[in-house]
């Protein structure tokens, strides 16, 4: 009855219970209980543990050279083998994750972050910009992919920075066309108009109203990205574009063995080949897992 | 008991949401005999849709059927495997949804999907093509032939829903589902498609369940009518009956809340419905509207309440039907009234033009429209959509040679080139809450930088202000932190109104402002515009489709029709007569919940393009009162017929007078009879 009493009262409000914080919740566990994210967490939780302490769990020192014992098969004391200069080719394996963890990431997150903004951009604020923007976008996609790294790799020398830089710009223009598409459909929502009617400037409207908002199709395009970039650096380093070259690498190291596989030496190729697998695999499971929680 | 069409028995359906089975539909029967028009009403979330998917057997996956049986034709569908399902519905059972289109699939022409149809049927494709012809013409479509050939895409959405209801009935069903068929259609078309329905109904003979939020037009369509709340069956019988003498209080209260027989914010405000609806799945002891209810007692929170019967097929589920209309008023019976002050225009539009591009034609929203906008007043604008009133509203940017003044001073067209005084001035509130509030954003930011953006507020100062905001929009501040997510349509409505008022407005454009909300938040959120309008002295311009809830709120109403203002007046007079002929059409194709026929018009095709308006009279194409050549040729001035009404129409106003009483007096003789 309490209804009843002063009609200009509040109404009492049965409250639902925090249903975003629910959600947000609701979501890491259904992450968790998707198999095909707990099996790539698994494969890329493995890499991700052999890039941060490599070194500490190597059963050899992976740059020892010992020309005795090169090129020996796959046996208990080498269970992977050795390679041509005669180095543990599993000590090789688990600390050539670094070079690309450390380096695919990197890349990634840069062109995230440039790609958000130049999605935002145009497709907030559409017109001329828009046009000329995703022009130059259509022609760098039009490009392969590798082929404009290399270009770009050639002419500015490799190291860990320029490949973060390239491979970040090469990402960009994919990143910025899944943004604008989204925030194109945000922007035709009423709550930007609102804040277009007081006024407020493109910035704030851009960055503290629409991006919150886009955040679903950025994490899952990440993701998806990440994949590609780890691909993209096994391939340059195994062009011989190599972050370091002093280091073990992946790429490098298969590039450095295949033409012994005709002698019947294959292990020095297909471990660290694996690993690039591997780890791939792992990373789009998770991206799967996630475009399927983001889109449902 | 067998000659039933289709028969519900005590039908319990829950959805599995999270996990936990939530139930919907506790435990719902009714039955729809053979050839009768049943209606379920009830707010949305009431399980009106889930009554009609267990019958269609189209169920979400989450949903499980927990006891009860549904019989067609004495045939039990519940036990029944996927191939007797689908082959019942290639023949006995059809369903129309809201949507026409996306009922219909956008990539193949009309006529494959409708032969289709009739290929499942058994037909050879000959035969099918021509059963289709006959078929667009059984539901009113001139040139079948032609039709045919088109995409969906290329058709209205009155012309959809017909071939929605054309593919619907090709197979002579035993039942048809309509849901919610005529809620995004103009008010002019829904008449169209309804009288449509009802003629065919006729024809076919076909059992119908009608599910519409709106009241009036299952008081129009229906013989019988359930009331659904909760996923309770409340009350049932014949809808006349039910309508006029209500036995359950959610009845009483939802009539109370419609604005209808011509009721003026001036006069009685609309009676609403305090609380919310029960969370799916929450656990009711007692009865499911105890909760709301103004009669409730003692024996209401403990036992759950039988369908009484009535006699003559009534029944109620309430422990005190008898008393049901007792039921104590929650709103006010009068509210404060605004003062509209005859001083200055607030607003004005003086020869407003707007064309805009498309697809390089000129399409011209607006043609010569000139309207003011005095302080304190309600400017009602109405007409069907496309016919420039949201652009009229939103005056944004007109072409060259228009004025647009704001207390006499220029108003730019775009919000930047503003003073701030004229953006705090000016303020929209929009049509849906969901888009209109950041989902990301609590209500305690959405509406602290409006705050902060229309009056420089920060800090405590603002928060204190929030809170009073909130306060004057019955917004419990404590749900301040909340995100849009969380709060039911009608509190999102009251953030957005509270932000459209941050900047203390001087004329707020209400766009459709309760069209997403049920009927008794509707009420809850018309009052209160009434009431901060009554408080702060603004200006509204207010669009609605809903010519009761216009007139319920409006000082001045402006009708529109292809960009141009029709008719102006005081609410009353446009409303009383003599109408525009349009206005007057217009009129006549709103259901009314007494059933009774008003003046019966009926306009005819839709609403001519706006790249390529008719010659003359704009509106001479459809109109019911054409008189000839002068209409053709000569477009009629916006004239002064009386004191304050204007109208734009070749009739002399003595002769519209004339001619509509009538017709009103013929229309009385019918319905007497």
């Amino acid at each position: 009855m309490t209804t009843l009493e002063d009609p200009t009262a509040p109404i009492a409000i049965p409250i639902r219970p925090d249903e975003t914080k629910v959600e947000r919740y609701e979501r890491f566990r259904l992450l968790f209980r998707s198999p095909t994210f707990l099996l790539g967490f698994f494969l890329a939780g493995i890499w991700v543990i052999c890039a941060i302490f490599g070194n500490l769990i190597t059963p050899h020192d992976p740059v020892a050279p010992d020309i005795l014992s090169k090129f020996e098969a796959p046996s208990g004391q080498h269970l992977f083998g050795t390679d041509k200069l005669g180095q543990d080719v599993l000590a090789r394996v688990i600390v050539g994750a670094r070079s690309v963890l450390v380096v695919a990431p990197l890349a990634t997150i840069l062109g995230t972050v440039l790609g958000t903004t130049i999605g935002l951009i145009t497709g907030y604020y559409r017109g001329f910009v828009d046009e000329a923007t995703m022009r130059v976008v259509d022609a760098v996609l039009a490009i392969p992919l590798i082929i404009t790294a290399l270009v770009a790799i050639t002419a500015v020398g490799p190291s860990r920075t320029t490949l973060v830089l390239v491979i970040g710009f090469v990402f960009t223009p994919i990143i910025a066309k899944t943004v604008r598409a989204a925030v194109l459909g945000e922007s035709r929502l009423e709550y930007v108009q609102a804040a277009r009617l007081r006024n407020e400037h493109g910035p704030y409207v851009m960055f503290a109203e629409i991006l919150p908002n886009v955040t679903g199709p950025i994490i899952v395009e990440f993701t998806v990205r990440l994949g590609y970039a780890i691909f993209t650096v096994a391939t340059l380093a195994f062009l011989g574009f190599a972050a370091d070259p002093t280091v073990p690498d992946w790429g490098q190291d298969i590039s450095a063995h295949y033409p012994s596989i005709n002698g019947g030496y294959w292990w020095p190729v297909l471990f660290p080949s694996l690993a690039i697998a591997t780890l791939i695999v792992g990373i789009n499971l998770i991206a799967d897992a996630v475009a399927q929680l983001f889109e449902r | 008991m067998t000659d039933a069409a289709i028969e519900l028995q005590d039908l319990q359906v829950a959805y599995t949401v999270r996990g936990v089975d939530r139930a919907v539909l506790r435990g719902v029967s009714f039955q729809i005999g053979q050839g009768e028009s049943y209606g379920l009403v009830g707010e949305s979330g009431c399980g009106k849709t889930t009554a009609a998917f267990a019958i269609m057997r189209y169920l979400p996956r989450n949903a499980k059927i927990q006891s009860g049986s549904i019989r067609l034709n004495g045939e039990d569908m519940l036990g029944m495997g996927g191939g007797n399902v689908r082959r019942l519905h290639a023949t006995t059972l059809s369903m129309v949804y809201q949507n026409p289109a996306a009922a219909l699939n956008p990539s193949i022409r009309v006529g494959p999907q409708l032969t289709e149809v009739f290929q499942l049927l058994g037909g050879a494709k000959e035969e099918a093509l021509h059963r289709s012809e006959e078929m667009l013409h059984k539901v009113q479509i001139s040139d079948p032939k032609r039709v045919m050939r088109r995409y969906p895409h290329q058709l209205s959405g009155g012309m959809q829903q017909r071939v929605v209801i054309a593919m619907a009935l090709a197979k002579n069903p035993t039942l048809l589902i309509l849901d919610e068929p005529t809620t995004g259609l103009d008010a002019t078309v829904e008449a169209e498609v309804l009288d449509l329905i009802g003629s065919l109904r006729q024809e076919f003979g076909t059992s119908v369940l009608f599910i519409s939020h709106n009241l009036a037009v299952i008081a129009k369509m229906c013989e019988r009518v359930g009331v659904l709340y909760a996923g309770r069956l409340v009350e049932q019988g014949a809808a006349q009956e039910v309508f006029r003498d209500p036995r359950h209080p959610y009845t009483v209260g939802l009539l109370r809340s419609i604005p209808r027989r011509g009721v003026r914010k001036d006069e009685t405000a609309l009676d609403t419905i305090p609380g919310f609806l029960p969370r799916l799945g929450a656990t009711l002891p007692g009865c499911v509207f105890e909760p709301r209810c103004g009669l409730a007692k003692e024996i209401c929170r403990e036992q759950e309440p039988d369908l009484f019967p009535l006699g003559h097929g009534r029944a109620s589920r309430c422990h005190f039907h008898d008393r049901a209309q007792e039921l104590p008023r929650i709103a006010p019976v009068r509210l404060p009234a605004a003062h509209v002050t005859n001083g200055k225009p607030l607003l004005e539009v003086a020869n407003g033009f707007k064309t805009f591009k498309q697809e390089g034609q000129d399409v011209q929203a607006l043609v010569d429209v000139s309207l003011v906008v005095r302080p304190g007043e309600v400017l009602g604008l109405v007409g069907e959509s496309g016919s420039g009133k949201t652009t009229l509203a939103r005056v944004t940017a007109p072409d060259e040679g228009s004025r647009l003044e704001m207390d006499g001073e220029p108003l730019a067209g775009k919000v930047e080139k503003r003073s701030n005084e004229q953006v705090r001035s000016l303020q929209i509130v929009f049509q849906n809450p969901d888009g209109a509030l950041n989902r990301r954003h609590s209500v305690r930011r959405i509406v602290g930088r409006a705050l902060y953006k229309l009056l420089g507020l920060r800090g405590q100062t603002k928060e204190d202000r929030a809170i009073e905001l909130a306060e004057s929009v019955r917004f419990d501040q404590t749900l301040l932190g909340a995100k849009p997510a969380q709060l039911s349509g009608g509190l999102k409505q009251r953030v957005a109104i509270a932000r459209a008022f941050a900047g203390d407005p001087r004329i707020v454009l209400c766009d459709e402002p309760t069209s997403a909300l049920d009927v008794s938040v509707q009420a809850a959120i018309l009052n209160l515009l009434v009431e901060l309008q009554t408080q702060k002295g603004v200006s509204y311009i207010f669009i609605s489709h809903d010519l009761g809830v216009v007139r319920y709120i409006s000082d001045r109403i402006a009708v529109m029709y292809l960009g141009r203002i029709q008719e102006v007046g005081d609410a009353e007079t446009v409303f009383g007569g003599p109408h525009h002929p349009y206005t007057e059409a217009l009129l006549s194709a709103v259901p009314n919940l007494e059933g009774e026929e008003r003046t019966r018009i009926r306009l005819e095709g839709e609403i001519p393009s706006a790249t390529n308006p008719p010659s003359g009279c704009v509106f001479h194409t459809r109109c019911p009162r054409f008189l000839g050549e002068i209409c053709v040729q000569e477009e009629p001035p916006l004239a002064e017929v009386e004191p304050g009404h204007l109208m734009r129409c070749h009739i002399p106003v003595e002769e519209l007078r004339r001619l509509q009483a009538d017709a009103s007096a013929a229309a009385q003789a019918k319905t007497t009879t």
